[in-house]
């Protein structure tokens, strides 16, 4: 039986080498440049440290970012608000700035995995993770988000919609780029919003849906302006129903408009069957009520309730 | 492989310790310091009954490694207990309230109340399942638990 135990259960050693703690961007970026890829970044750890143990990714030598300046701000500017690498889901969560102009955002974040997590793991990281599941992921691309990358050949802004590739991947080469901020936009009143979430318990599990919604409206004309509507994990990307914002543009506000888009929303999903978060079939029907459910929650926000 | 020196405060202790770059916080706390009141469960992130106070603020040690804390203050379940060896208050109330069953997840869930306590002195029944989400009673006592840390926020659990 013993050698059952040494092959399943787990093993509590992480095999690293070495733990960088460096104190100006440049710095980080040369420790990983001199690794040429064997060194990994780092922020709160909470995705990076379980995956090392369990041998699912590999690193000689980890960057931990945490001691990096100027990374931990939640800043308006303009039309935007600007996260630094740093902000953890507790921070946005708590931010009455983040409350007031992107509901949804520290809503999704309230979410994610428990009290213990959220005070570590950042926003930036859920990204960089690349899970069609993360919670902050669909209320970013709801809300026009951008990431700017930080690499040795200079920095680049990437719009949230062009970086996620694959399931656990993005177009950031996390051994050798790192995510220094994250810029979306900030929400006025007649904006609508809302972050929906099925998952098996109300804490600590993975979502089997999740749904973020956005809609600006013309309460004159009674007409929606603009609507984005954002959906994860029914693919292997997070994503934007394009076809269903498409639909709801410059459409009367209408329970017949509503019923419509839910339809499409369907068409827009791929899920697969998974013992874990249900069949595809059920996903689909489930990706239908959540895009009725979070319009008509927006809508009501901004004094249109449609039943 | 090099080890890092680190200096932290512990329990309110100033400490000194050579770690592995590899070392995890709870590895540190348990094996090398000798405190083991904080548990290990799943070295996942997922069970909480490895939860410490990092500057005040509930976090996993298991999945936190050691460097991390350098500068910084840690506190644990041994940290609550008074010089002349009098209990916290939440540790009087889960023994008055019968919340403790097996015992594991008992310090996770008494970190995690602190950390709410510490924020929020008179949470409702709703905050305090919220804060104590993050940790997982395999007996179930979840009830008497929940009542343990209101009777404490009664107590004026905060000191």
């Amino acid at each position: 039986m013993s050698y059952a135990f040494k092959d399943f259960h787990w093993t509590r050693h992480i095999p690293i080498k070495n733990y960088f703690l460096p104190k100006t961007l440049s710095e980080a970026l040369n420790i990983l440049a001199e690794y040429q890829g064997r060194a990994l970044v780092v922020a709160g750890g909470t995705d990076v440290l379980p995956q090392l143990r369990r041998r699912e990714i590999d690193a000689e030598a980890l960057v931990d970012i945490t001691h990096l300046p100027d990374l931990k701000s939640i800043e308006e500017r303009g039309e935007r608000i600007a996260l630094g690498a740093l902000v953890t889901h507790a921070s946005i969560t708590s931010s009455p700035l983040v409350r007031e102009k992107a509901k949804l955002l520290a809503d999704g974040a309230g979410y994610l995995g428990s009290p213990q997590i959220r005070n570590i793991a950042t926003v930036a990281g859920n990204l960089v993770s690349g899970q069609p599941a993360a919670d902050t992921s669909t209320p970013l691309l709801a809300l026009d988000a951008s990431v700017t990358i930080a690499s040795k050949d200079g920095e680049r802004i990437v719009p949230l919609t062009k970086f996620f590739l694959d399931t656990g991947k993005t177009i950031l080469d996390c051994r050798r780029e790192i995510l220094t901020r994250i810029e979306f936009n900030a929400l006025k009143e007649h904006h609508g919003c809302c972050y929906l979430r099925l998952s098996q318990r109300k804490a600590l599990a993975l979502p089997i849906l999740v749904c973020g919604v956005l809609v600006k409206v013309d309460k004159k004309r009674r007409v929606i302006e603009e609507a984005a509507v954002a959906l994860g994990p029914v693919a292997p990307i997070p994503f934007r129903a394009i076809r269903v914002e498409e639909a709801l543009r410059g459409s009367p506000i209408s329970k017949e408009i509503i019923e419509a888009v839910g339809t499409i929303a369907i068409e827009e999903c791929n899920p697969r069957d998974s013992l874990l978060r249900g069949s595809s079939l059920y996903r689909k029907e489930m990706a239908k009520v959540f895009v009725k459910r979070g319009l008509q929650k927006a809508l009501a926000q901004v004094g249109f309730p449609v039943t | 492989m090099g080890t890092v020196k680190i200096s932290f405060k512990l329990n309110g202790c100033d400490m000194n310790v050579e770690v592995l770059p590899n070392t995890l916080l709870v590895d540190l706390l348990r094996d090398v310091l000798g405190l083991k009141g904080t548990k290990v469960g799943c070295r996942e992130g997922e069970c909480g009954v490895c939860t410490v106070l990092l500057e005040g603020e509930a976090v996993n040690s298991c999945i936190l490694p050691a460097v991390k804390v350098g500068g910084k203050s840690v506190v644990t379940i041994e940290g609550l207990v008074k010089e002349n060896g009098q209990l916290h208050p939440i540790q009087q109330a889960f023994i008055s309230e019968g919340a403790v069953q097996c015992g594991f997840c008992t310090p996770g869930m008494i970190m995690n109340a602190k950390a709410l306590l510490d924020k929020h002195p008179h949470p409702s029944d709703g905050e305090i399942r919220s804060g104590i989400s993050g940790v997982l009673c395999r007996c179930t006592g979840y009830r008497k638990i929940v009542q343990a840390i209101k009777t404490a926020s009664q107590a004026g659990g905060r000191k």
